[in-house]
């Protein structure tokens, strides 16, 4: 029977919803849960178990005590056997590197690994290639190649890499610097390598930054968003160099490249804002969400932008979203992906949206 | 055949300019005798010299004669520039229009002068309505674009007149530049539609993409990949529930003439490219002719004047008493050359004949495209279980991929076999994009010539790639800085000697 090891890195992702750029240290996460942050990586993994489930597979799992694997594969339906010890509500790191290593003994097929860019980074430093990995996106930034598109996608799959095989590639796992990030730095490094199932259209490609030449192009958007911008109404203008290009075609130098900030009558009003602070400023007033795509991605909201979070999405509303891009990132980021963390809301994406590409220009694009 | 263009040229350059050539007093030419009127002109204004080039008659004929030893054209021999259907000119079209009575009018000569020419125009509308089964049709546009632009101002004029502002017009990806140029012109903000794995209109995105504020769909049918665009009634159903037009480019109409109309599928603006579809010459620059035909709805929109027969008077008249046209587009009436040309050619080929062009073209491009669909390096990307239209555009992906060798070498190394390049890197959508309309002209002798062309380069690439790379090699020129003309034109003998200094 096949063996497939679960780890869940319990705290992932908590510093997204509240505006910040990640969870490492005992002091974001600190700041995270004062912020009023609830972990959303605990249900998010359980999402993937249910596909497991769902999809009948005969397999055994391996997982770690409680809220580390153990409670997500009892909430999942799942059976499974576990292993190690942690202190709970206190994991850490040193966990999830533990935790991997001892997969590695119980000689397991496959690992799902619930987390982000740091989990995924602690994880293969026991792995190192010997056993194929899947992330199940759970984190704030997800820069690695390892994670599917969604949780669900990991649980879809997982089972088809366990039941019919897969074949593996080589992927990057990335982490970036977390303090350079939350002074805007992009600074992202190169942890190792993992071996991963393929599965082109679940598991997402590395993501890609914009190029020189795209500029032109990133003006021309500029331009015309700045003519559709109305007088009274709210901006929510998502991360990325593109909507950089919008801020200072405003006269905005010092907007947050990775973050979000607030624009009204083509001044900031607020900058670098947490999902809170966004529902603070389009309380009972017209808004519109301003987002790029993730280069090679393809995530329009639900990587780097959590701070648009489902709730913002639906009281701007659907119809009041403009998504923005050039056609050289579109050239490489074919069709897009929407993870916001709902599900139904996701579902409410797909199929072609309006993508502006220039100045009054746009392209119908498919979300899968 | 083996084929080697003519180079007149010494060691450093070709053939010399006309002015260079020029020989003080050698002159070729008789001035007319000073005409009475012409001792009004005040002295000052009058140039004592011209500059103009001093040759003998021989030595003016051979200069032009060289230059077109050098040249490439229909009457050269194979052109499968596609989308642009570069058929042959039947010479008795040129004739007819060289005729003194077409050549030699003037737009403002009394209407009562000119019955003939403007019974040629009222005519040749009709031909085109009926062809493309719309109910009226303006010849003015003097080019394919230029038909586009009026296509997008009556689609305008036509939401105005219904009291609503609509400000987007769809073109899928897969379409001619001039398209997105047009409509943007126009004013309006261009919204790209993909194409599907079959190479056509992807429906589900169209759906998505079509709002209250579509004002037109542009299409080309058969489109850019030589293919029939088979949902087309779903396609115009999709446009008109909103309220939007249906744009009918007329690039392709050499793959349906005479076996569907443009009308017939929905389209309510049809444009033509009489320097395609009915043989006038193209190429350099023009002149061409977009005529734009509408349906009954659009028919008060098209632009003055228009030419009227009076039934009473048995006469035809110009008309400019249509309050809500979108105005003057041109001068005057449409590059009326180009017309007498186009109407003599329909006249040529009847309705049969006609039907029996587009039944060649498409044969034609057929076979090109079983034939070399299997050829190592070469492939079709979109899915061609059925037969395509009057062109077939090939990948020369695998080709690159393995042997390193992209298509413009496969284009350039054509011209060595006397075959004129065909369009390449287009559509876009395509990557290596080798896009081949052979036309009706072709006999199959010449159609199996570059079909053997085409396999030796295929085999060259992997052979002698370095070969390929220096192509052309039998022409009067090499290879040249293909973006230095744009970027330094120097268009006159007066530019030139500025550059000199």
């Amino acid at each position: 029977m096949k063996k497939l090891g679960l780890i869940v890195n319990p705290i992932a992702g908590l510093g997204g919803r509240v505006g910040l750029k990640g969870t490492d240290g005992i002091d974001v996460i600190k700041k995270a849960l004062d912020f009023g942050a609830a972990p959303s990586s605990p249900a998010r993994a359980i999402e993937a178990l249910c596909v497991i489930k769902r999809l009948g597979l005969e397999f055994e799992l391996v997982t770690y005590p409680a809220e580390m694997g153990a409670d997500e594969a009892r909430e999942g339906g799942l059976k499974a056997r576990t292993i190690g010890n942690i202190i709970s509500g206190k994991t850490t790191a040193e966990d999830t590197k533990r935790a991997a290593k001892e997969m590695l003994v119980e000689n397991v097929d496959l690992i799902l690994v619930a987390g982000g860019d740091g989990t995924m980074a602690d994880a293969i430093e026991a792995i190192d290639m010997s056993v194929p990995i899947l992330g199940v996106p759970t984190g704030v930034k997800m820069h690695s190649a390892v994670f599917a598109n969604t949780p669900e996608a990991a649980g879809e799959v997982a089972v088809r890499f366990l039941r019919d095989g897969l074949p593996l590639r080589e992927a990057e796992v990335m982490d970036i610097d977390e303090d350079a990030y939350r002074q805007n730095r992009l600074s992202a490094k190169l942890k190792g390598f993992a071996k991963v199932p393929y599965e082109p259209t679940m598991v997402q490609a590395t993501k890609e930054g914009s190029t020189g030449y795209e500029l032109a192009d990133q003006k021309a958007i500029a331009r015309w968003i700045f003519e559709l911008m109305e007088k009274g109404r709210t901006y929510i203008l998502g991360p990325g160099t593109t909507t950089r290009a919008v801020a200072e075609e405003l006269g905005i130098y010092d907007s947050t490249l990775l973050g979000v900030d607030i624009i009204r009558d083509y001044k900031m009003v607020a900058k670098d804002v947490n999902e809170k602070q966004i529902l603070q400023a389009i309380e009972g007033k017209p808004a519109t969400i301003i987002v790029s795509p993730i280069g090679r991605q393809g995530f329009v909201l639900g990587r780097g932008n959590q701070q648009i979070s489902p709730k913002v999405v639906k009281k701007v509303g659907k119809e009041n979203i403009l998504v923005i891009a050039t056609l050289q990132k579109l050239s490489s980021t074919p069709t897009l992906k929407v993870d916001t963390g709902d599900a139904k809301l996701d579902e409410v994406f797909r199929g072609y949206i309006k993508v502006i590409t220039g100045y009054h220009q746009s392209r119908m694009v498919k979300v899968i | 055949m083996r084929y080697q263009q003519a180079r007149w040229a010494d060691d450093e350059r070709l053939e010399p300019l006309v002015f260079e050539l020029s020989k003080a007093k050698r002159t070729g030419y008789t001035l007319p005798p000073k005409a009475p009127s012409e001792s009004n002109i005040p002295n000052k204004l009058i140039r004592t010299e011209l500059e103009l080039p001093e040759l003998s008659e021989p030595e003016v004929v051979r200069h032009y004669t060289r230059l077109s030893q050098m040249n490439y054209g229909i009457d050269s021999g194979f052109y499968p520039l596609g989308s642009c259907t570069m058929k042959y000119n039947p010479k008795i079209c040129e004739e007819l229009a060289a005729l003194e009575t077409a050549s030699c009018i003037h737009p403002y000569q009394d209407e009562n002068t000119v019955q003939g020419a403007l019974e040629l125009m009222y005519k040749l509308e009709q031909y085109l309505a009926e062809i493309a089964g719309v109910a009226r049709v303006c010849l003015h546009p003097s080019a394919g674009a230029h038909g586009e632009f009026l296509g997008m101002l009556l689609t305008r004029a036509y939401h105005r007149s219904r009291g609503k502002e609509r400000n987007e017009v769809i073109v899928p990806d897969s379409a001619h530049g001039t398209n997105f140029a047009s409509a943007a012109m126009a004013g309006f903000d261009v919204v790209v539609a993909p194409s599907n794995s079959r190479g056509r209109v992807d429906l589900e995105a169209l759906r998505k993409a079509v709002s209250k504020r579509t004002a037109a769909l542009m299409l080309t049918n058969p489109n850019t990949l030589g293919l029939f665009e088979d949902e087309i009634l779903k396609i115009a159903e999709t446009v008109h529930k909103v309220g939007g037009l249906l744009y009918y480019d007329g690039a392709n109409l050499n793959g349906i003439l005479g076996k569907t109309r443009p009308g017939d599928m929905g389209f309510d603006i049809v444009h033509f490219n009489l320097h395609k579809t009915f043989s006038t010459p193209h190429g350099g620059g023009g002149p061409g002719a977009g005529p734009i035909g509408v349906t009954k709805k659009l028919e008060k929109f098209l632009p003055v004047p228009t030419v009227e027969y009076d039934k009473k008077r048995k006469r035809y008249y110009l008309d400019y008493r249509r309050p809500q046209s979108v105005g003057k587009i041109k001068s005057f009436y449409g590059n009326f050359g180009v017309l007498v040309k186009a109407y003599a050619y329909i006249l040529l080929m009847g309705a049969s004949g006609l039907q029996e062009a587009t039944e060649a073209a498409v044969l034609n491009a057929n076979y090109i495209m079983r034939k070399l669909r299997d050829v190592d390096g070469f492939e079709i990307k979109f899915d061609m279980s059925g037969p395509c239209k009057h062109e077939v555009v090939f990948s020369a992906e695998p080709m690159n991929k393995n042997y390193g060798v992209k298509a413009h070498f496969v284009a350039k190394r054509l011209l060595d076999y006397g075959i004129h390049a065909p369009t390449y890197y287009f559509p876009p959508i395509v990557p290596e994009a080798l896009m081949i309309e052979p036309t009706e002209t072709e006999t199959k002798e010449e159609l199996d010539r570059f079909i053997e062309a085409m396999r030796e380069i295929a085999e060259e690439a992997k052979s002698h790639p370095d070969k390929l790379l220096a192509a052309p090699t039998a022409t009067a020129i090499g290879r040249l800085d293909e973006a230095k003309a744009s970027r330094e034109p120097i268009l006159s003998w007066k530019m030139y000697r500025k550059m000199a200094k």
